[in-house]
């Protein structure tokens, strides 16, 4: 797996990207090298949101638009940035996306806003941001960057939406907010609310996907 | 203004209220960073000492400059930049005067600058609007906190290291799951006291 996201962020500086990379970018994102299970990137948000299903929609969302963002801009000034100086100028890039995003959302979505807290500006020491910045966007030509950050974006949006579907359902009863299983008969289970819940479910998330990886990898083997 | 006494807000952000433990911040040098206990140790000291710092400095800088100029949505941007100015500043120092120090700690304080839980914990301090005190003792715990966790994951590891763990568990897996755990324990004392 690792040797396939080596190869993405690295190979073909130059050449211009064809139909085939695009794709291959687009699944490595979304799957492949997935940035919260494959690549561990990311977790702190992660955790922190699944609480209820809407938070991890809109946090999703939120991070595909600032991916999306920030690689189209590095890509964009990937030959005047000077080396020495590349992580401030990224941290400023992703800042400043954030912080318009932050307002929109204070703005249009005040409950919503402040249900994330600070969870929102946590998106600047967000590692998945600044990782695909520095690992694709810097080598990359512009277009094929965004469909990365994107790419990106949508695979921590699915882990998101899973993990926070089970935390929600065992943890409240609902899903979205309409009640699946009724409190007339079922016990909630309060501490999948809880912080350990959280590390839990992302524990035993990541180990079904490692299962999943390790036997295809076995079968590809044979 | 918050009207929580000091030392309450102290232990708390230690037990009940752990950045790590409770408000999941600092995951990514916690998982990378806890595989030896010396290693550990020198990031619980280096985040602790930055924490306090940039905590203390940051709160100076938007109730006195950021507020009064209502410029309190460019925070974010401002709040990161002095966390990298006081990081990389604080090398400088160190390298020029304790080259040993500089050596044991030296290696960490990159780190740091993009640690979520430093710039979580200035975060906590604007929306819980402490006072400056209060804002150290916060920084203070929350940094001895977050200490207290990766070395006790530090220790736990040691031993994993004989335990017989399914392949596709081992790694971040398993550090998540063992972490729940350590969280359960630490939410065992949110009966003593709990910060809102």
């Amino acid at each position: 797996m690792s040797d396939s996201a080596v190869g993405l962020a690295t190979g073909s500086g130059t050449t211009k990207p064809n139909k085939k990379k695009y794709l291959e970018t687009f699944l490595g994102g979304v799957y492949n090298t997935n940035p919260v299970t494959v690549q561990v990137l990311g977790i702190c948000i992660f955790l922190a949101v699944t609480i209820r299903v809407q938070n991890a929609i809109v946090m999703g969302l939120a991070l595909i638009v600032v991916l999306t963002g920030t690689n189209l801009f590095v890509s964009l000034l990937r030959a005047y940035i000077p080396r020495r100086i590349r992580m401030i100028v990224e941290v400023a890039i992703i800042a400043t996306f954030v912080i318009i995003l932050d307002q929109l959302l204070r703005a249009y979505y005040w409950e919503m806003s402040k249900q994330l807290g600070p969870y929102v500006a946590l998106i600047i020491t967000n590692c998945i941001v600044m990782g695909r910045a520095e690992a694709f966007a810097m080598q990359n030509p512009p277009l094929i960057s965004m469909v990365d950050g994107a790419a990106n974006g949508i695979g921590y949006l699915w882990i998101l939406v899973a993990v926070s579907l089970v935390r929600e359902l065992i943890g409240s009863g609902t899903i979205l907010g309409y009640t699946i299983l009724s409190t007339s008969w079922y016990e909630r289970n309060i501490l999948f609310l809880l912080a350990p819940g959280a590390f839990i479910t992302g524990g035993l998330l990541i180990w079904v996907i490692n299962a999943i990886n390790l036997s295809t990898n076995k079968e590809d083997a044979k | 203004m918050n009207p929580t006494p000091v030392l309450t807000i102290f232990v708390a952000s230690i037990f009940t209220n752990n950045i790590l433990l409770a408000s999941f911040l600092g995951l990514c040098s916690f998982i990378v960073v806890s595989n030896r206990i010396e290693t550990a140790i020198g990031l619980g000291v280096a985040v602790t000492f930055v924490m306090v710092f940039t905590t203390a400095i940051n709160y100076g800088v938007y109730y006195y400059i950021l507020v009064p100029f209502h410029l309190d949505f460019l925070s974010y941007i401002v709040f990161i930049a002095v966390i990298a100015a006081f990081v990389q500043f604080l090398e400088m120092f160190i390298e020029r005067f304790s080259p040993t120090l500089y050596y044991a700690l030296g290696i960490f304080l990159p780190l740091i600058t993009v640690n979520c839980a430093i710039l979580g914990a200035v975060l906590f301090m604007v929306i819980r609007k402490y006072n400056f005190i209060q804002t150290v003792g916060f920084g203070f715990g929350s940094g001895l906190g977050w200490a207290l966790a990766i070395l006790l994951m530090a220790g736990l590891r040691k031993k994993m290291g004989y335990s017989n763990i399914p392949e596709a568990l081992k790694g971040p897996g398993i550090i998540l799951i063992v972490t729940g755990v350590i969280a359960m324990t630490f939410i065992g004392f949110t009966g003593i006291l709990n910060l809102q």
